[in-house]
């Protein structure tokens, strides 16, 4: 679809889009966006201010100083990011292998393979919670980042979007690789992951917010500082029990959404795209 | 006999491929469901000692607890309050951000950010505009002379707080794929209806709707397993209280494994989920696939 | 992108996945979980403890982690166990003893205990706060972070509703009308008392039952007396406070916030943990006072709060290390200081002989309210399936404020769930 067309229609559509349409547009995206603007807002302002909006309060980082020092973000950042590092990485290569043998290799069954791995779609970690937690537990998974991060690294949708990537790339490339004398491996480096780095790059971001967010899983498995990751530990931190001041409540929230938000403002597009691309997280 | 040979390495060299991915699927998904079914036969060990097998006096008991069916109905609820708000909203946002509107960019971001949030942050923000007394909704409320209401400590208003977040949290994820269809379709149906002079609203519901049938679906099925899978923010604002009102299934497991020391209770519960999954599955596969595919 | 994706780079994740802990031989290392259920920034000062002990005490390092509330930490230090990886010691919900003794995880402190100075030390504590770490005789639970509920008044509140600023009320039906007159008086902006109906409701309502005379369990933990008309009574007086004496908002009152309510003066008085004094101390802009909690029959709250417990499967060496630090952190200066920085109480009477302690109390009488109190305590309910128990009660509870049902009838249907749950452990 060119691009043009669409924005040509769609300008002769706006000139006789009614003002009520725009403006019920504006009122909704501002009451979408009004949490964050009010996260914002309490985080950087004392906390009487919370629910007294003055043009002139005073600005302050002290909630970000006190959050800070009152839970060790540092290391859960460090946590979060060799999580979504780690289970992105692992699972480019699990599901580039897997995606590659349901693309081009002639396995026996390999409908009802196939079908048994699309289960995983439907059946997720989080759902078997008490077995999976045992299994982790007996193979001394428990409260390591590999035990967070391990369940998902076979993703039946990273499979999935792979294999249909394979295969719609054409067979003569993979013929003139093998007739310089590539064999399986080379092909599949030289020829398939090159040519399919939108959808690695997809998935990658998709993969990348689920694992950034995620937030169940992580809690059952974890239990110190050491392997929690930033929601877990937002959770701890902020779980209304402890009476936390709520502006260091909200500078902390911040805080954990902080990376992801920021990257996805710079690249916004990529976002959208990438899961529209993916479809299913 | 050297073209067999050739094809049995293949074949050989394709499971080897598969291998990684098959042990990690087995150990984490078909493994677990398998133990989820059998270990619901069994009732937790009693001081000390081992499990006992009980045949299905878990289901009987879950049959017998109204706590089950409060929250199995909660569930329900929670969903039929959740998707199709959620669906139409999304639709709502496609078709304004379609269209040229000033400040498209931002009226689309807006609608898309929440999408990045974890539910827990979410949560944490609509937590202060819920809380009674001090929180936002209530002090708006108080302004304008109004008593407050108990957002999250009400029983009858609690679940629809719960719901409002959710649709809040999941509508501009499902914007996109109605934004992404809408682009893909074909302007000169447009231009074809405006030339018979059709109005907007006739041309929504007899084209644009219609056309935009695979995506619902699509969006549908999403819905209804997220309805199931994600609880995260109950964590934060009720903990499904009060009295269960906002307790859903797979947060009545947690408690029940992890709270209750109940793991073969708990079991049985996700028995339940996994049947809700099965049946979603199962339309998804048997229905949906032959008419939609994805990219 | 055109990284070699191979074999090698599997075991480069798994190897970049796993946050490898190396374990050192020398000083005894000891886990330690620990809950935070009121306000404040606790963890600073349980991180200083230990740093102070870790200072004096070389030889022993230990690991404290919080995990949340009390229903989290446990949920943490039993998964600790189950993965192999055990806690040491833990400070734990007072009341989760007995689904400890059944889940086999924690050890007598008699067991561990060598000399006189240590059965000395054993005996020193309040028996009031002993009551829920003792079974059989044996003592499992070491009295910590103990509290008593308490009320919290707003004496400019009670000004300007034409009381008596510095009277609290000594009864339920004072306590209703005080509150109902501060309600009246503010026009509606202020509430006469609140009472948080989540986090622990069951031991908001304990009081209640206690006060009228009744308690809830059995001492053995197997059974529970909720459906007594002497709790229905109790229940129907907390609802009423909302429903009758219009002195309390309708609904579930959260307990997390509550202490901000109180300080944002939407209410006059609260119930609540003793555990948030200083909080409060710290951030209210006006003249507060702390009584004990209002009588029908008699004087009552329960205790509660966390006790130190050891746990199985630790070496000898590791067990007298878990001694050595929970006496040091029992020691009556210490827990002098503790009670000063949080308002917990200071768990024998040897804290309060302190020099500290004593002139704390003396420039700030609130800080004695909990321990005076402690003469009219009960022990904070406890029983076999504990969790199930407290949520049944619970329930109950929050259905007859959010008038869902009648008191009558909530109790009655949280009876025969307990009475189910508890089925297989009737002696």
């Amino acid at each position: 679809m060119s691009q043009t067309t669409l924005n040509a229609s769609a300008r002769r559509t706006a000139l006789r889009l009614p003002g009520l349409e725009t403006t019920a547009a504006w009122l909704l995206a501002i009451i979408w966006i009004f949490p964050l603007l009010y996260a914002l807002w309490a985080a950087f302002h004392p906390p009487e201010f919370m629910v007294r909006f003055e043009l002139l309060a005073p600005l302050t980082l002290d909630n970000f100083a006190n959050a800070w020092e009152q839970a060790p973000f540092a290391r859960y950042y460090l946590n979060t990011f060799l999580l979504v590092t780690g289970v992105v990485l692992a699972q480019f290569v699990v599901c580039t292998l897997a995606g590659f043998a349901f693309a081009r290799f002639p396995i026996p069954g390999k409908d009802i393979l196939f079908m048994l791995v699309l289960i995983q779609l439907f059946v997720f970690p989080e759902v078997l919670i008490v077995e999976n937690y045992q299994i982790a537990s007996s193979l001394g998974l428990v409260n390591t980042i590999t035990g967070i991060g391990l369940p998902y690294v076979a993703s039946a949708f990273g499979i999935f979007l792979l294999r249909q990537t394979f295969k719609t790339i054409p067979r003569e490339l993979e013929d003139a690789a093998r007739i310089e004398g590539c064999g399986w491996m080379a092909i599949l480096m030289k020829v398939y992951v090159p040519l399919a780095r939108p959808t690695y790059l997809a998935y990658g971001l998709v993969s990348i917010s689920h694992h950034w967010n995620n937030f169940l899983w992580p809690l059952v498995v974890t239990n110190s500082v050491e392997s929690r990751p930033l929601t877990v530990g937002l959770g701890v931190f902020s779980a209304p029990e402890t009476g936390v001041n709520w502006a260091t409540v909200s500078a902390a929230t911040l805080l954990s959404i902080a990376p992801l938000l920021i990257a996805f403002l710079l690249f916004q597009r990529q976002f959208v795209q990438s899961f529209l691309r993916s479809g299913i997280r | 006999m050297l073209i067999h040979n050739a094809d049995r390495r293949m074949q050989i060299y394709g499971a080897l491929l598969l291998l990684p991915a098959a042990v990690l699927l087995a150990t984490f998904a078909y493994l677990p469901t398998i133990a989820t079914l059998i270990n619901s036969l069994f009732l937790p060990g009693f001081r000390g000692e081992p499990p006992s097998f009980a045949g299905l006096e878990n289901y009987q008991l879950l049959i017998e607890d109204q706590t089950f069916w409060r929250v199995a109905r909660n569930n329900l609820i929670y969903a039929l309050g959740t998707i199709p708000t959620s669906i139409a909203l999304a639709l709502g946002m496609a078709l304004f951000v379609n269209a040229r509107l000033p400040g498209r960019g931002f009226v689309r971001m807006a609608y898309f950010t929440p999408t990045i949030l974890p539910m827990i942050a979410a949560a944490n923000i609509w937590m202060f505009f819920y809380a009674p007394q001090i929180g936002l909704f209530n002090s708006l409320l108080g302004a304008l002379g109004f008593s407050g209401v108990n957002w999250l400590g009400d029983p009858s208003v609690a679940l629809g707080s719960v719901i409002v977040m959710t649709v809040w949290k999941e509508a501009g994820f499902f914007m996109i794929f109605y934004l992404a269809a809408l682009q893909g379709m074909a302007p000169e149906l447009k231009e074809a209806a405006d030339l018979e002079g059709t109005s907007r609203w006739s041309f929504f519901w007899r084209v644009t709707f219609p056309l935009l049938m695979p995506t619902t679906l699509f969006v549908l099925i999403n819905a209804l397993i997220n309805a199931v899978r994600v609880v995260d923010h109950l964590f934060i604002l009720t903990k499904g209280g009060p009295n269960n009102a906002t307790n859903l299934l797979l947060y009545y497991v947690y408690e029940n494994a992890f709270s209750f020391f109940d793991r073969t209770y708990a079991a049985t519960i996700t028995v339940v989920i996994l049947l809700v999954l099965a049946v979603v599955a199962t339309v998804k596969f048997a229905i949906l696939d032959r008419r939609t595919h994805y990219q | 992108m055109r990284a070699r994706l191979s074999f090698p780079l599997t075991a480069l994740a798994a190897g970049l996945l796993s946050a490898g802990q190396a374990s050192a031989q020398d000083p005894v290392e000891l886990t330690m979980y620990y809950p935070i259920a009121v306000g404040g920034a606790l963890t600073d000062v349980i991180d200083g403890l230990v740093d102070e002990f870790e200072a004096e005490h070389p030889d022993i390092d230990v690991e404290a982690i919080y995990a949340g509330n009390y229903d989290d930490t446990r949920v943490r230090a039993m998964s600790a166990i189950e993965a192999g990886d055990p806690p040491q010691l833990s400070v734990l919900f007072s009341i989760d003893l007995y689904e400890l003794l059944e889940q086999d995880a924690i050890i007598a402190f008699d067991e561990v205990i060598e000399t006189d100075e240590q059965r000395e030390w054993l005996d020193s504590f309040y028996p009031g706060l002993m009551e829920n770490g003792q079974v059989d005789g044996q003592t499992y639970g070491i009295p910590f972070q103990r509290s008593t509920i308490v009320l919290y008044w707003n004496k400019d509140a009670f000004e300007a509703a034409g009381l008596d600023p510095e009277t609290p009320p000594e009864t339920w039906d004072e306590m209703a009308e005080m509150a109902s007159a501060v309600h009246e008086a503010s026009d509606g902006e202020q509430w006469g008392v609140m009472v948080p109906s989540t986090g622990y409701p069951y031991w908001m309502f304990q009081a209640f039952a206690f006060q009228n005379g009744h308690r809830l369990m059995s001492d053995d933990g197997t059974e529970v007396y909720f459906d007594d008309p002497a709790a229905i009574e109790a229940l129907e007086y907390w609802v009423s406070l909302a429903d009758e004496h219009d002195a309390m908002p309708d609904g579930a009152i959260e307990w997390g916030t509550l202490r901000q309510n109180f300080l944002e003066q939407s209410t006059a008085m609260i119930w609540h943990s003793t555990g948030n004094l200083t909080a409060v101390r710290n951030d209210a802009e006006f003249d507060f006072g702390v009584a004990m909690l209002p009588m029908k029959t008699q004087r009552g709250s329960p205790t509660g709060g966390g006790n130190f417990y050891l746990f199985k499967d630790s070496s000898e060496a590791e067990q007298q290390a878990a001694m050595t630090f929970i006496q040091w952190m029992t020691d009556p200066e210490r827990a002098a200081a503790w009670s000063i920085e949080t308002g917990y109480m200071g768990v024998s009477p040897a804290a309060y002989d302190t020099e500290a302690l004593r002139d704390y109390v003396e420039s700030f009488p609130p800080a004695a309210v909990a321990r005076d109190q402690l003469e009219h305590g009960t022990a904070e309910l406890s029983t076999y399936q504990g969790g199930r128990i407290r949520r049944a009660l619970d329930n109950a509870v929050q259905a007859a404020l959010t008038g869902q049902m009648s008191a009558a009838e909530a109790l009655a249907q949280a009876q025969a769930e307990a009475d189910a749950a508890l089925r297989r452990y009737a002696r």
